[in-house]
């Protein structure tokens, strides 16, 4: 065999530590479905608040969107993993990324679904108020039908963007997918292993990304 | 109260954070200087690529839309590990920083060559006949009447992506490059408290905040223009 393929495709390699690698990758599947339900859920309920125009609420959220939206995912992972136990709170490397990605995501999408709700016309407003509808009536029934179909686009494209995050648990030894990877790596003293979560990585993202390239030709069209 | 106290000890402790400033000022400086030296190669190569894909070949733009995806679909972190660990066994060993140059350059310019070539083609065909019938060289339809309008398009995601891309070169800490996070880490290990992380953190945030509220607004607007 040559040197690449000796290297990058051995199957001997392939087999032996196919297996746990394939485990890590249920793994990160895990946290990258947990991340996107927290954080979309989390994101359209302060959006929600948002909404309501509650002012130490508004304060308050605006602060946690900046925050996390603002500072590298990296740094809250480490932040999260390696500063909060000294606040006596001891996540496992699990929840610690689930709760950093998802906090990132969350930040992003109360700012998407705050923006598609100001960007429904107010004349959508003023006519179910007409209806002699109330308050959440219109915006659960009313605006947020019409915001959510704005906001699916963006909000796809980031949620694509965090949830491959999910490989920076590794720097919190979460046995992830490539963290499997390259501690088989270190003991097979060969990068096959790499090429195989490389290659689970493409299985899982790049139906993601072709999917988002499709949703975004929904989209409307500006000429 | 107290424990406010002993909170504050921890997260902002001042004597700690004076103790390690050095070391974290020059973290600072070198994800300054990877942000720097990265952008505008990441840049360039999005351009290309989408410059390329202007020209409607078909086997060339089948090969440029295979490139644009698969490097969006790698985590960047991916990308590097397989540029640090992996090709050494080929017998190329890149430094840490031309790794992650590397790394974060490859992903990027999938996401700045799908950027450029959605404003490109978003454009309608109308501007480009009527600079060939003016009889401009295919080079100065596509630099001079083509990207101009594209770009203005286009600033939204363009702003977004670059905040993203300063972001991420907190991976070089991964590969021990010290920039600012891994310099907080090794800081961390002399002050026994998190108070590194917390300055780390706020200079990330102080010193990218303008720029993330600026790219939120762009986002806002581009999304109004399209009610």
């Amino acid at each position: 065999m040559g040197p690449l393929a000796d290297n990058f495709f051995n199957r001997q390699i392939f087999a032996q530590y196919g297996p746990s690698i394939l485990g890590g990758f249920w793994i990160t599947v895990e946290v990258a479905l947990l991340t996107i339900v927290v954080g979309i859920a989390t994101g359209l309920a302060l959006a929600v608040v948002r909404a309501m125009r509650i002012r130490a609420a508004d304060i308050a959220i605006t602060i946690f969107v900046d925050i996390f939206r603002t500072l590298p995912q990296l740094v809250v992972v480490v932040f999260i993993y390696f500063g909060l136990p000294y606040a006596d709170i001891q996540l496992s490397p699990f929840a610690a990324t689930v709760v950093a990605l998802g906090a990132v995501l969350a930040a992003f999408a109360t700012e998407i679904f705050w923006s598609a709700i100001q960007a429904v016309p107010t004349g959508q407003w003023d006519a179910a108020r007409s209806l002699g509808l109330g308050f959440f009536m219109i915006l659960f029934r009313v605006i947020l039908p019409q915001a959510i179909r704005i906001a699916v686009p963006l909000l796809t494209n980031r949620a694509i963007a965090i949830t491959k995050g999910t490989a920076l648990g590794t720097a919190v030894s979460l046995p992830e997918l490539l963290g499997r990877a390259e501690s088989a790596m270190a003991i097979a003293a060969n990068p096959s292993p790499l090429t195989l979560a490389a290659a689970l990585y493409l299985l899982f993202f790049l139906p993601l990304v072709i999917a988002s390239r499709w949703l975004e030709g929904l989209g409307p069209r500006r000429h | 109260m107290e424990a406010l106290q002993l909170f504050l000890d921890n997260f902002a402790d001042w004597d700690s954070a004076v103790k390690v400033w050095p070391l974290l000022w020059q973290g600072l400086q070198l994800t300054a200087l990877l942000s720097v030296v990265t952008l505008p190669i990441a840049v360039v190569v999005g351009l290309l690529i989408a410059v390329l894909y202007s020209f409607h070949k078909k086997p060339l733009n089948v090969a440029l839309l295979i490139w644009i995806d698969l490097f969006r679909s790698f985590p960047v972190l991916v990308l590097l590990i397989l540029i640090f660990y992996g090709l050494p066994f080929l017998g190329l060993k890149l430094p840490s920083f031309a790794a992650c140059v590397l790394a974060i350059v490859l992903n990027n310019s999938g996401y700045y060559g799908e950027i450029f070539r959605a404003g490109i083609e978003s454009l309608p065909p109308g501007q480009r006949e009527a600079a060939r019938a003016l009889g401009l060289h295919p080079l100065q339809i596509i630099f001079l009447v083509i990207l101009p309008q594209a770009i203005q398009r286009v600033l939204a995601p363009l702003a977004s992506n670059s905040l993203e891309l300063v972001k991420t070169t907190s991976i070089a800490s991964l590969v021990a490059l010290p920039e600012l996070l891994r310099s907080a880490r090794v800081a961390q290990e002399q002050t026994y408290n998190p108070t590194p992380l917390t300055v780390a953190a706020v200079l990330f945030f102080v010193l990218l905040w303008p720029f993330a509220r600026w790219v939120a607004k762009l986002e806002r607007d581009m999304l109004m223009r399209q009610r």
